[in-house]
């Protein structure tokens, strides 16, 4: 499948830009001007400048005569670009190559992207109609080769669409202005009473050339399809990243140590004066050899302070492998989120200290150990003693239900209950004496039973019935019977000590 | 004449203390609400920013010291700072420290496998001064590891609590305290049933302090001190200076 691409026209693009910013502008003519050789020369007009006649190159003296009150606004020569690379990054969703096309335009490889919008009409009309919302007014034309798409865009006046292979058709009643040559060839063109592209397609190249120059060939060839146009793509910018080249090549991990410190103190002052910090970071080193080692953090709650960031960094500087040498050093953030003081305020855990203390405390300990070694439980409400504690998810999530303090529970409470061998005098009775890892205990005193049904919506089983139980050596256990004496010989199991 | 003789020899008291590099903590002391074994402590109160060490040797004692050191914790922390609890297969059931005053959301658990990982949880965590206490359960700690902690304590005035299960041996340490924990035969005067948590409180070691043993019972106002027949160690000395 060949390429394709739109090229898009922005007609007002700086005027366009004032309406949106003073919606009051809209149906005022107005000009946007710029000194040139002592005189002031519009730049720029809206619509309703051009419909009384106000056209670019004027001079605004000369349009104050036909116009009286005539707006009149700076011209800012780099307003245009800057623009266009927001548009361009805006346009990013469509496509993933960009281009920006000076003064007025952008340009894009849908190359397979269309069908993803269910083909290249409402591709078109969905862009056309996203961008005409935010008040631009444009014209787009999708086509083979770039040249083609653009002389559409400006200079069509039938189907912004133009089908594969057919662009020599489409181009032959278009002006030679819709071949981007210069000036000084268009004037010799239209001297020559060459007013259509098919007045002189057909001509020899050679006297093309002898007359006009290499660059109408090229221009032709490449609206044409012949020759292959580049262009250069837009790169998304990395919203967090810095990078710091290095005179020689780093070996050691002291230069690497000094490294990362200074990126991250650049990054971390942009993230202070945003009101941001990071919850992810990777640290990519660029060998000679173009080799990329990285390492990578993450944090508990979003910190901008350099020194913890570093710390958790300095755990896996280790893992970097200089080999012959690294050249430059790049820190980015990929994840980074509003310093929030709303949470701490909900539940402040320290009264009054340091909670971000606390938190890099634990970010240490995660970037060593594991994030999974640090759990905090809520309170879950069911009567199963397993599932009477869930996970917290954040150091600062509350639960909604409070803890149970009317039943007894043991401080220690065994993963897995252990069978134990019982003497029972009479069935629903505390046993007389129990057999644990084979140290045998004598019952002195009992609480209890506390019958646990099984959560049958979750398990199916026996229920329990939990026994406090002390021995004569005052040491305090918690036990449970599985199932009743009706249906057979229920099993006994010690689950857990009291303190 | 009495009055002013009683105020020299306190003075005299914080004098000799301070020489002994005993620091007690501007503004905070501990209620323990245990009547007279305070005494046992130098300063007459339980010293805080320091590292406790707690030694149970079999799992009905293991509980009985924890439940101690929870009761504890819950007084220092009195469920306005956080706790970190690090230890390796453990199996504290977190409802229970409702129990003994703390709510348990407020602590959080590091499950570790290894002794080494532990004991730099513990020691990163003994530095940081956002917390309030520092539970640390594993077994062997040698004169060297707990000089560390010690150092780290001295300078963020954490309180540490070292719960050693079952050591090979009972080695030096430079903890200020250490303790043994066993369980007693709860009491319920003519009640049927398990009555509230008794234990047998041994202060082994105390630094500028003086060792004795007690019989204490958690309730529902805290620890109570339980009077016992048997003269303790502290009055033992007295009797003999006497």
């Amino acid at each position: 499948m060949g390429k394709r691409f739109i090229a898009i026209w922005f007609r007002h693009l700086t005027t366009d830009r004032m309406v949106r910013i003073q919606p009051e502008l809209k149906e005022i003519p107005f000009v946007l001007s710029a000194p040139e050789r002592g005189r002031m020369v519009i730049k720029a007009a809206n619509i309703a400048a051009q419909e009384i006649g106000i056209h670019v190159n004027m001079v605004v003296a000369d349009c104050r005569a036909i116009y009286p009150s005539l707006k009149v606004y700076d011209y800012k020569p780099e307003l245009a670009e800057k623009l266009l690379k927001a548009l361009a990054e805006w346009c990013l969703r469509y496509t993933p190559v960009v281009a920006i096309d000076l003064p007025d335009g952008l340009i894009m490889d849908i190359s397979g992207c269309a069908h993803l919008w269910g083909g290249e009409r409402p591709y078109l009309k969905e862009l056309l109609t996203k961008l005409r919302g935010y008040g631009y007014d444009v014209r787009a034309a999708i086509a083979d080769s770039v040249g083609a798409a653009w002389a559409v865009s400006r200079f069509g006046k039938v189907s912004p669409i133009v089908e594969s292979g057919k662009q020599i058709e489409v181009l032959l009643p278009l002006p030679p202005a819709a071949l981007r040559l210069e000036e000084s060839t268009l004037e010799l063109l239209n001297k020559l009473g060459l007013c259509q592209i098919s007045s002189f397609i057909a001509m020899p190249r050679k006297t093309l050339r002898r007359r006009f120059g290499q660059n109408i060939l090229s221009r032709l060839d490449q609206a044409v399809g012949k020759e292959y146009e580049f262009i250069l793509p837009i790169q998304p910018a990395e919203p967090y990243q810095e990078r710091l080249p290095s005179l020689e090549p780093i070996r050691t991990a002291k230069g690497i140590e000094i490294a990362l410190n200074q990126l991250l103190e650049k990054l971390c002052i942009r993230l202070t004066k945003e009101g941001k910090g990071i919850r992810k970071c990777i640290f990519k080193c660029y060998r000679i050899d173009g080799n990329v080692q990285q390492i990578e953090i993450g944090t508990n709650q979003s910190s901008r302070n350099v020194k913890h960031l570093f710390k958790l960094f300095e755990l896996k500087i280790a893992t970097i492998a200089p080999a012959l040498g690294i050249e430059v050093f790049t820190i980015e953030a990929p994840i980074v989120e509003d310093t929030s003081v709303i949470q701490d305020a909900l539940w402040d855990f320290t009264e009054g200290g340091n909670s971000t203390a606390i938190a890099e405390l634990l970010d240490r300990i995660a970037g060593k150990l594991g994030v999974d070694t640090i759990r905090r439980y809520l309170p879950d409400e069911h009567y199963w003693p397993e599932r009477s504690m869930k996970v917290a998810s954040s150091l600062a999530e509350l639960s909604e239900t409070g803890w149970r303090t009317d039943i007894p529970r043991p401080i220690h409470l065994l993963s897995h209950p252990e069978t134990i061998e019982v003497t029972v005098p009479m069935p629903d009775y505390p046993p007389l004496l129990f057999n644990y890892k084979g140290v045998l205990h004598h019952v002195k005193k009992a609480d209890g039973p506390e019958r646990i049904e099984q959560e049958w919506w979750l398990q199916q089983g026996l229920f329990r019935d939990y026994y406090c139980i002390e021995d004569e050596q005052g040491a305090r256990y918690w036990l449970f019977r599985l199932g009743s004496y009706d249906s057979g010989e229920p099993k006994w199991f010690m689950h857990g000590f009291f303190a | 004449m009495q009055a002013a003789k009683h105020d020299i020899i306190q003075q005299l008291q914080r004098e000799v203390l301070s020489l002994q590099r005993h620091k007690s903590i501007a503004g905070q002391q501990l209620v323990t609400g245990w009547g007279d074994i305070d005494k046992a402590f130098p300063g007459y109160t339980f010293p805080l920013g320091a590292v406790h060490e707690f030694i149970s040797t079999n799992k009905e004692n293991a509980a009985a010291t924890n439940g101690f050191m929870a009761g504890l914790v819950g007084k220092i922390m009195q469920n306005r700072k956080l706790v970190l609890w690090i230890s390796t297969k453990r199996t504290l059931f977190p409802p229970a420290l409702n129990m003994f005053g703390i709510e348990p959301d407020r602590i959080v658990f590091i499950d570790l496998c290894k002794q080494k990982e532990v004991l730099w949880a513990i020691e990163e965590a003994l530095k940081c001064n956002a917390l309030s206490v520092v539970v640390g359960e594993l077994s062997e700690l040698s004169f060297t590891e707990s000089r560390r902690l010690q150092l780290a304590v001295e300078q963020s005035k954490v309180t540490g609590f070292i719960h050693r299960y079952n050591p090979r041996t009972e080695n030096t340490v430079a903890c200020v305290t250490r303790w043994k924990i066993s369980h007693l035969a709860s009491e319920i005067k003519g009640m049927p049933g398990v009555g509230f948590p008794k234990w047998n409180v041994a202060l082994l070691k105390v630094r500028n302090g003086r060792p004795g043993s007690w019989h204490i019972e958690w309730s529902a106002d805290g620890f109570k001190q339980i009077a016992q027949q048997a003269f303790t160690f502290s009055e033992m000395l007295q009797r003999k200076a006497g």
